[in-house]
């Protein structure tokens, strides 16, 4: 009957140890559209009908057989303890045994078939977050950070979780339980149960007052503690700042001040937070005050009996914990609609890049690209790309130069569809990339960048990444190709060795290598060599330079460099400036032209003239 | 180079919880009152049964009105006492509960501003971020638990005990067979639940670090078009999670419904046998009453405490992570006597420098390194990637300690004076840029907050940031966004370059920290390097060998050993290393 430890015994789903918990990570989002969203998920737990009919009946059933058991103990003490039928207390003895099971069995089946509900919902939200994911292309991925897209899948379906696997059940079973209660009180006496629903307002009252406080308490509470969390964050992964700057100070100063902060408005929210409970159960105390001494009174006058009063006390008791329950649940669902919410966004989200309903899909190109008059803005209102044509026939190396922002990397992100152009066309084989499906244009095109990712997995399936199909012996044959075989076989395990994440148990040219042997397994026509060498150190870039050459024999190639030594293969210069190409030609012809390219040329060696001298004289036609 | 990552495995040792309770210490009065307010409650909440039970025996029975008007109004009182004893514990609780973790948070953060170096290079950032933010909300939760629950739980239960063998120690005797079924029956679930929390969460951990890599590299799956590899992948994680899941949660489903039925059931076994003794006349139907109250608060603590017993060792799990950063004995310390060091000339000398980064194990990094930079030289540095570049300069604001022979400053043992005194005479540009949020101002400013609005301009301009920063439409007053989101790689680089030169270095350390920077920026860079490097003594290093053609040295390192020294001139002759680096980049071009 005094229950005060009862709500804190409900785990908060299989978060495990160390996860989440308690009012300090409370989740306080609120929906935008919770009518909505409440439909929707809702369509989601439609889906297993007959296991949702079932739950019903057993949270009814369990409901009523925990409401009966007071009132027939109310029975065995008028009927048959106080007049000492032993017979009889065995029989209603029994009957309560009978309840208890029933509502044991009742309780323990609602809440696991619940648990195969909830978790199918959220494996269902699970896929399809991802599986979306996986269609948007990259100026979502631009707009959102990783961590953002991280917390959907991790906090959101979590408190989704949550609610769904323990909210709902009690939602029913509370204001089901409140009514009974209610009920049985009214039928087995009406004044002594208006006399202990005396406290019911305070109750509720209370219960209002507070969760509002508590509200706005916690969302107080949140917002500095993201800004404690966000100075811990950025201090500590720019800590090597810090300590070579001696700012350890000024860091200490700003961290104690965000800490203080939080220690204090976190003791406002939690007090309110937990002083609900005890608050609740003292009424419950005054209201079995109120029916024993209200009871008692009416008992002289032989208006009620002990076994009512006792019915009546253990009502009084049990009244709280619907309530109790309720206000937590408003909270819960609370945020788990906002959750949802958020988590329906990314779901309903679409790739601003389709494929037309006629798409066709390319096979076995020669490589010809055609960019004719091409126009490309991220952002619809600054131009990134302004007007570019260029012809770049099959087996050709196309060097990109310009500084840092002319829009070299832009232009083969358009070439493989990352982003639409606006205006103009690009055609491949004389067909333009809009009709043809992306994914089947994607796979003509190798990419080779500054920095490649690579998976926490062995040596070898980074290196089939390119071609799912291809054998053992043909990724090797590619490791040898990119002059990557030599350093696998060195590893301790060779090409089973694990690459832990992201790669960096290898180093940056080691890296390169091994995504040079991927795009050469994956065989494509047309090579995207974006700043492939610039992270690497001189003697590295040689080999690389090397494996680079291998790939580029027979396909299309684009090379984007830095370093001008490095695009003096190319069969054509596009010197790329604010958007535009500006100069065009070999790399003699265009030092000869002594303009822009030229200019950019010799900055390398500004100051140096001797050696300025000496490097033009090696540039001179072999 | 240095991937030696703290790991935590299954070695588990239950002392760090108190250990990390020591913290409380600062608010023992506190923690005094809160006990006492709790006593109080648990006292008012034993004390409610035995009244009603006085009401029914004592005034409905013998129908006397005063008994149960007075008894009533007592009650009331009580509840009030209640209310005010419980209320008061749970501020006084959160109020500690919350001091205490912060106190505990600054700890760690302040032990982290103590690092070198070698310290962080044994952390991810993300490891030393979850110990400061959930280990600890554990740790405090844990705390508050205790001091609302865990010490009422013992006055509770063996005061519900004793008042039940003063109503009838008879029934008692048979009623408390049911304490230690409900004990086994605790310690058996918390048996077989924890495994299967950790399955939980290993399979929770894969779901996320394959969602994290899809999003990491979403260029290369887009590229190689393996979208359906993935969906598959992460399918296969998403249905590993879920069927987990729905077994813990079954088996949750059956753990309250227990828990109801051994309460329930101890409640009817006092209503027959009480029952039983009061058709004998030795019982009372206010003592049937009272007595199934007290066997419902000797029960209700121990259910929770064996539910708590699993967040008590995730608590102390929690408590073990936040100790291996509070315990860390930071690599570079301060000696006693150590001397401040101010007004150099910027003399800086290797001798004999030994280096590894596992102190004395393992290979070295560095190899007997003998090296004088003369106040006002320029120090280039060159070598492949891991020859150990990067360790020789973090060496001379002692980032690390030399394993053998010394790095000089002016003569004296970087490890005889104040590391603050030493970093301060030290401009750097670290090979990341990073910056924080905050304007670009602030950012140039990090290393000299008074420094004044002209000096920022003027490093900026050295570091041909201006320009660029003057193109924003807020100038240096523009947000950089967090960790400089919303800059280029070279603008970062430069800000970072301006950032060194601000606190007017007499050394200046530059960590290949142009290499995002577009050729003619660096040239420009350079330039300006020129003329700022003519009082201060300086270290570059870079990959392109048009930055270090001017320098007064050029070292040239090959597996931790100074494989040539001398100027350019003098290198093209006598380095075939150097030789072969210079005509890569400038030479020959392409080679096949």
């Amino acid at each position: 009957m005094s229950s005060h430890e009862s709500q804190n015994t409900r785990p908060r789903g299989p978060i495990g140890p160390g996860g989440r918990g308690g009012p300090f990570s409370m989740d306080v989002g609120r929906a935008k559209n919770p009518t909505t969203t409440l439909l929707r998920l809702s369509l989601y737990l439609l889906r297993s009908k007959l296991r949702l009919l079932f739950i019903g009946l057993f949270v009814v059933i369990g409901t009523v057989a925990s409401v009966l058991g007071p009132y027939y103990i109310g029975r065995a003490i008028d009927q048959y303890i106080r007049v000492g039928d032993v017979q009889g207390l065995l029989g209603i003895v029994f009957l309560l045994l009978g309840i208890y099971l029933t509502a044991y069995i009742a309780n323990a089946l609602q809440s696991a078939l619940m648990a195969r509900v909830a978790q199918q919902v959220l494996k269902q939200l699970r896929k399809e977050l991802f599986e979306n994911l996986q269609t948007l292309d990259l100026s979502f991925f631009d707009k959102h950070t990783q961590g953002e897209l991280m917390s959907r899948l991790t906090n959101d379906i979590d408190v989704v979780n949550t609610a769904l696997s323990q909210s709902i059940t009690q939602l029913i079973s509370s204001f089901l339980s409140i009514f009974l209660i209610l009920v049985t009180m009214f039928v087995l006496n009406a004044w002594l149960a208006l006399g202990s629903l005396l406290v019911f307002p305070l109750m509720v009252f209370v219960t209002v007052f507070i969760g509002s406080r508590t509200l706005s308490g916690f969302r107080g509470l949140q917002s500095i503690l993201g800004r404690l969390n966000g100075t811990m964050e950025e201090t500590i992964s720019g800590e090597r700042v810090v300590l070579a700057f001696g700012r350890q100070d000024g860091v200490i100063k700003n961290f104690d001040e965000a800490n203080e902060a939080v220690r204090k408005l976190a003791i406002r929210a939690n007090s309110y937070a937990f002083v609900i409970m005890p608050l609740l159960n003292i009424m419950g105390s005054i209201a079995v005050a109120v029916v024993a001494g209200l009871g008692g009174w009416m008992a002289l006058q032989n208006l009620v009996t002990v076994g009512v009063i006792t019915s009546f006390i253990l009502y009084a008791r049990n009244f709280t914990q619907p309530l109790q329950q309720l206000a937590n649940l408003y909270n819960t669902i609370q945020s788990a609609l906002a959750g949802a919410e958020r988590i329906f966004e990314i779901i309903d989200m679409r790739s601003e890049i389709k494929d037309k309903s006629d798409a066709i899909p390319l096979k076995e190109i020669v490589g010809d690209v055609v960019f004719e008059h091409v126009d490309f803005s991220y952002d619809r209102k600054t131009p990134v790309l302004r007007n570019v044509s260029f012809h770049a026939e099959p087996g050709q190396i196309v060097a990109l130069v310009g500084p840092t922002g002319a829009g070299k990397t832009t232009m083969v992100n358009v070439l493989g569809r990352f982003y639409d152009i606006q205006g103009g066309s690009i055609k491949i084989d004389g067909i333009d990339i809009k009709d043809i499906s992306a994914d089947s244009l994607r796979r003509q095109l190798g990419t080779v960048l500054q920095d490649n990712f690579l998976f926490a997995d062995t040596v070898m399936a980074n290196i089939r990444y390119g071609n799912l199909e291809a054998t053992d012996e043909e990724c090797i044959a590619a490791a040898k190709l990119a002059n990557a075989d030599q350093f696998i076989t060195r590893l301790p395990k060779g090409y089973a060795t694990m690459l832990i994440e992201r790669g960096s148990n290898l180093s940056q040219g080691q890296r390169q290598l091994l995504a040079i042997a991927r795009a050469v397994v994956a065989n494509p026509k047309i090579l995207v060599l974006d700043e492939a060498t610039s992270n690497v150190d001189t003697r590295t870039e040689i080999r690389i330079q090397d494996a680079l050459l291998q790939l580029m024999k027979g396909r299309t190639s684009f090379v984007i460099a830095h370093r001008l030594s490095t695009i003096r293969k190319a069969d054509q210069v596009l010197v790329i400036r604010d958007g535009e190409i500006i100069e065009r030609g070999t790399h003699e012809s265009l030092l000869a032209q002594k303009s822009f390219y030229y200019h950019l040329y010799t900055s390398q060696f500004r100051g140096n003239p001797i050696e300025l001298a000496a490097s033009l004289k090696s540039t001179e036609p072999r | 180079m240095n991937q030696k990552i703290v790991k935590i495995d299954g070695k588990l040792r239950s002392n760090y919880i108190f250990r990390i309770l020591s913290y409380l210490k600062p608010y023992w009065k506190t923690i005094i009152i809160a006990i006492v307010l709790l006593v109080v409650s648990v006292a008012a909440d034993l004390a409610i049964p035995s009244l009603i039970r006085r009401i029914i025996d004592l005034g409905i029975t013998p129908k006397d009105l005063d008994v149960i008007r007075m008894t009533t109004l007592l009650m009331i009182l009580i509840a009030v006492l209640e209310a005010i004893a419980s209320i008061g514990n749970t501020f006084l609780s959160v109020r500690v509960a919350q001091s205490f973790a912060a106190r505990v948070r600054a700890e760690a953060f302040h032990k982290i501003q103590k690092f070198s170096f070698g310290n962080l290079d044994r952390f991810l950032t993300g490891q030393i971020i979850v110990r400061l933010t959930s280990d600890i909300n554990m740790v405090q939760m844990m705390v508050m638990i205790a001091l609302r629950m865990f010490i009422r739980a013992p006055i509770m239960v063996t005061g519900s005990i004793a008042l039940m063998f003063i109503i009838n120690a008879q029934l008692t005797e048979i009623i408390l067979l049911i304490l230690p079924l409900t004990l086994v029956l605790s310690v058996l679930f918390i048996v077989r639940a924890q495994p299967m929390f950790l399955e939980v969460q290993r399979r929770l951990d894969r779901l996320n670090s394959v969602l994290q890599e899809n999003l990491a590299g979403v260029r290369v799956v887009k590229a190689f078009v393996r979208t359906d590899h993935e969906s598959k992948r992460f399918e296969k994680a998403n249905v590993a999670l879920t069927n987990q899941n729905t077994k813990v949660l079954t088996m949750f489903s059956f753990l309250f419904p227990s828990m109801q039925i051994i309460i329930n059931l101890s409640i009817l076994s006092v209503l027959w046998f009480g029952g039983l003794q009061v058709a004998e006349g030795s019982f009372s139907i206010g003592e049937i009453l009272a007595f199934a109250n007290y066997l419902l608060t000797a029960i209700m603590p121990l259910l929770f405490l064996a539910m708590m017993a699993s967040q008590l060792s995730a608590a102390n799990a929690s408590a073990q992570r936040i100790y291996e950063i509070i315990d860390v004995e930071p690599e570079v310390k301060d000696k006693p006597d150590a001397k401040t060091l101010h007004d150099i000339k910027g003399q800086v000398v290797f001798d004999n420098v030994c280096f590894n980064y596992n102190g004395n194990s393992g290979e070295l990094v560095l190899q007997n390194i003998n090296l004088i930079a003369e106040p006002g030289q320029t120090i280039a540095i060159l070598g492949a990637t891991g020859s150990g570049k990067s360790s020789l300069i973090d060496l001379i604001p002692r980032f690390y300690d030399v394993v053998e022979g010394s790095v000089k400053v002016d003569g004296i043992d970087v490890r005889d004076v104040t590391v603050r005194s030493l970093r301060s005479n030290i401009g750097i540009a670290l090979q990341e840029a990073i910056l924080f949020s905050g304007t670009i101002r602030e950012n140039i400013r990090f290393g000299k907050p008074e420094a004044s609005d002209q000096e920022v301009e003027a490093a900026a301009k050295a570091a041909q940031a201006h320009e660029f920063i003057m193109s924003f439409p807020k100038g240096y007053d523009s947000d950089v966004g967090e960790r400089g989101a919303g800059l280029s790689g070279g603008q970062k680089q430069r800000i970072s370059i301006a950032r060194a030169l601000l606190v007017q270095p007499k050394i200046l350390i530059l960590d290949d920290s142009t290499s995002s920077v577009d050729v003619e920026n660096e040239a420009k860079i350079q330039e300006q390097l020129d003329k700022l490097m003519e009082n201060r003594t300086s270290f570059i290093i870079a990959q392109r060998i048009s930055t270090v053609l001017k320098a007064d040295k050029i070292i040239v390192l090959d597996k931790g050993q100074i494989a040539a020294e001398g100027t350019h001139e003098e290198l093209m002759k006598s380095s075939s290393i150097y030789k072969e680096i210079y005509d890569s980049q400038l030479g020959g071009g392409f080679r096949s």
